[in-house]
């Protein structure tokens, strides 16, 4: 391996790492703003013009508070938790293909970590082990209402993570492959996989909300209910890191359906440009999307109520993994159809 | 749920220290008495099996102040502010009720102007009260964003407050025998614009739930009380009403000329959340719509009745006229002369029928005064209401019941 690749992906590792915290803390910053649009009202407009400075103020706030640990609580456990959670949402932006390769220096270089052949498994090993981060969070503070969010949050994403996964199984059908890379140049141009799938979409899409505990599937941190949920004793940036994680695993889950559903950086007409130049401009369309579905689940959270628990648990196993279920077997024999199977 | 509770004791062995806790899988939690769910203090000691709820155990008494007690110590005049602070989401009925009482035991004539600019404000503060109790319902059941649409109408409401008498929240609004001042133009012109606009936007607020598929199953059947249970318990108000007995004061003991006016009695089928939350929708119309007959046909006449024992007189009469100035000592100093009696009057308050039980035994305060608060008989149907659902549930019951702690506790 040579040093040059080296440091290219290193370089590129930091300039994710960066991107994935700066959307995190601006997607705070535009939530609250969406969220004052939509309830009429001014929203945060104090630090810097327009309150763009907002999430800045808000993490210097969250370093300078005071670090609380609950007596009675498993002291690293209880730091453990907000890590992981936000450890596992930052590791799965490695494998998104950002946009086609680049060349600079006289290297072409890939806009993706690294393209693992198994990539969608890879992401749905690492949503997995995100779960631990709330249980061991909200086990660990030894608090009842911090249980419950823990015990909501874990079997909420264990349920919903079978719907998802089998909702998956048709584009990985449709592609031929569990890489990722490969998924997005399968739908080059406006051959996007919606077109084919929109069953699918919509179990992925409720799947995603759920797994990323937005609205209307915040049950484990319901405050009406839990107070804070899984993180009702944390405090300071420990609590931050909770909140960032999310909004990181929003970011991720948009950039998923995006590369899954929307044909991730290709956008209609782009064999007119080649080069860097398209390489840019599928980085912006790409980033277009992205914000168009974290968007969308911002106006989602705003805008309907959330479920209660057997609601919940119901719509997950008896609607949506009965319909990912059929769809998958309907489009596996179409597919099977098309090949002259029979 | 066992395994984990039962690895947690080894933290901390306090914390689950009943056996039962231990056992089996059962736990305790204390909902409240500082919990966002309860608005206002309220202590709900749960038994809860996973999220069921099995038994719970309610404390009241956090914010109690003693106003009947006070009030035994006070001029008729002076107890106009306790009542401010019973339900303080409508405390111009709490007011407004307290007048007429005391208008009924010493017998005053009411100028027919003052009973309709009464069931204007009434109505007004009806109106704010269903609209928080209902966007309430709205917040837990995770709305936020209908929890500030009735707010911007509300606040004109409060507005409207401000023009007749200086205050948003707790009104002190009206005297015995009237008002202290006419309505003002501004007060006109602001009423015109709200009757104007208030429908729209409130069908806005609407629009946003009664019909929203999540907020239906959330609601329906949560908290539900048969009719029989309900009237066991004197239930009385949109709660009652939700339970479908079509029970309101207004109609069947009519005061402050409630007669003259055409509404409907909106009721509910199962006594649910849903059904309160549609009882109150309803009747914010209804309401609507009785301030617009009232404003409409609002008679002419003096805004204040011949009380002259308590109706602090003008201050040019004070110094111009012997009279004037010898009540106007008697009610500064709280020696008005009041005729002894026992005496029972009910008015139908944001939540329920607020009644004032009232003995005087001619002293210048009273003997013994009780309020009926419906919270408190509300709150003593709670535990059987959520025994069997959920946390999720119970939390709904509550805010829709609009048990405000205020006047539970008086």
């Amino acid at each position: 391996m040579d040093t040059a690749l080296i440091i290219e992906k290193f370089v590129l590792v930091v300039i994710l790492f960066l991107i994935s915290l700066g959307i995190a803390a601006y997607s705070t910053y535009f939530e609250r703003k969406l969220a004052a649009w939509i309830q009429d009202r001014v929203g945060p407009d104090r630090a810097g013009p327009f309150g763009i400075l907002q999430p800045i103020a808000d993490g210097v706030k969250m370093f300078l508070k005071e670090d609380f640990t609950p007596q009675n609580s498993d002291k690293w456990l209880f730091i453990i938790g907000p890590g992981i959670a936000m450890f596992t949402a930052l590791i799965t932006s490695a494998i998104i293909p950002w946009g086609p390769d680049i060349t600079l220096f006289g290297r072409t270089m890939s806009l993706q970590v690294t393209d693992f052949n198994v990539g969608v498994l890879y992401i749905f090993g690492v949503v997995s082990i995100g779960v631990y981060g709330i249980m061991i969070g909200g086990w660990a503070s030894n608090n009842k209402y911090s249980l419950f969010g823990a015990i909501r949050a874990s079997s909420q994403m264990i349920s919903y993570e079978l719907a998802m996964g089998i909702s998956l199984i048709t584009i990985v059908l449709m592609s031929g492959s569990l890489s990722l890379t490969d998924i997005v140049n399968k739908q080059h141009g406006m051959d996007w996989n919606i077109w084919y799938q929109p069953i699918s979409f919509l179990v992925f899409f409720i799947c995603s909300l759920a797994e990323t505990n937005r609205a209307p599937f915040d049950l484990p941190e319901c405050e009406s209910e839990l107070i804070g949920g899984y993180h009702t004793e944390y405090s300071s940036m420990k609590l931050g890191l909770f909140l960032f994680s999310e909004y990181v695993a929003m970011f991720v889950s948009s950039a998923l359906m995006a590369i899954l559903f929307f044909g991730g950086y290709n956008f209609p007409g782009m064999d007119a440009f080649s080069g860097n130049l398209l390489a840019l401009l599928c980085v912006v369309a790409f980033f277009a999307k992205i914000f168009f579905f974290i968007f969308v689940i911002m106006w989602i959270r705003w805008t309907i109520p959330r479920f209660r628990f057997d609601q919940l648990m119901h719509l997950g196993w008896k609607t949506l993994i009965p319909i990912a279920i059929i769809n998958m077997l309907i489009t596996g024999l179409v597919i099977a159809f098309n090949q002259g199977w029979f | 749920m066992k395994d984990i509770i039962k690895e947690n004791t080894k933290l901390a062995p306090s914390f689950f220290d009943s056996k039962e806790s231990i056992d089996g899988d059962i736990a305790t939690i204390n909902f409240g008495p500082s919990h966002p769910a309860t608005h206002g203090i309220f202590q709900n000691v749960l038994r809860v099996d996973g999220e069921k709820i099995l038994s719970s155990e309610q404390t009241v008494g956090y914010i109690h102040r003693a106003f009947e007690k006070l009030a035994e110590r006070r001029p008729y005049n002076q107890i106009t502010p306790i009542t401010d602070r019973l339900n303080y989401c409508s405390s111009p009925i709490n007011n407004m009720g307290w007048h007429m009482t005391v208008e009924k035991l010493i017998g005053a004539e009411i100028p027919k102007r003052v009973e309709y600019m009464r069931v204007i404000i009434m109505e007004l503060a009806r109106i704010a009260d269903h609209l928080i109790c209902n966007s309430v319902v709205g917040v837990d059941t995770g709305a936020l964003t209908s929890f500030f649409y009735p707010f911007n109408q509300r606040e004109k409401i409060y507005e409207l407050y401000e023009e007749v008498c200086g205050a948003r929240l707790t009104t002190n609004i009206g005297r015995i025998g009237g008002f202290e001042r006419d309505f003002s133009p501004e007060f006109h012109a602001k009423l015109k614009t709200f009757l104007k606009t208030f429908s729209k936007e409130f069908e806005e607020f609407d629009s946003m739930l009664a019909r929203n598929r999540i907020f239906m199953d959330r609601t329906k059947g949560a908290g539900p009380i048969s009719a029989e249970r309900a009237l066991e318990y004197s239930f009385s108000g949109p709660n009652l009403r939700a339970a479908g007995v079509d029970y309101d004061i207004r109609v069947m003991k009519p005061y402050s000329s409630y007669e003259d006016f055409d509404f409907i009695i909106p009721v509910g089928v199962n006594g649910d959340t849903y059904d309160r939350f549609m009882v109150r929708q309803e009747e914010i119309r209804q309401s609507l719509h009785i301030i617009n007959q009232a404003y409409k046909n609002l008679p002419e006449g003096s805004y204040k009745g011949d009380v002259p024992d308590f109706y602090l007189p003008a201050k040019e009469d004070v110094y111009n006229n012997m009279e004037a100035l010898i009540y106007h000592f008697k009610i500064v100093m709280g020696e008005t002369e009041i005729p002894a009696g026992e005496i029972y009057h009910s008015v139908e308050g944001g939540n329920g029928e607020l009644g004032y039980y009232l003995i005087s035994d001619g002293g210048r305060t009273p003997y013994r005064l009780q309020f009926r608060r419906p919270c408190f008989i509300y709150y003593q149907a709670y535990p059987e209401m959520i025994t069997g659902s959920t946390i999720s549930d119970a939390v709904l019951t509550m805010s829709s019941m609009n048990i405000i702690a205020g006047e539970l506790d008086a």
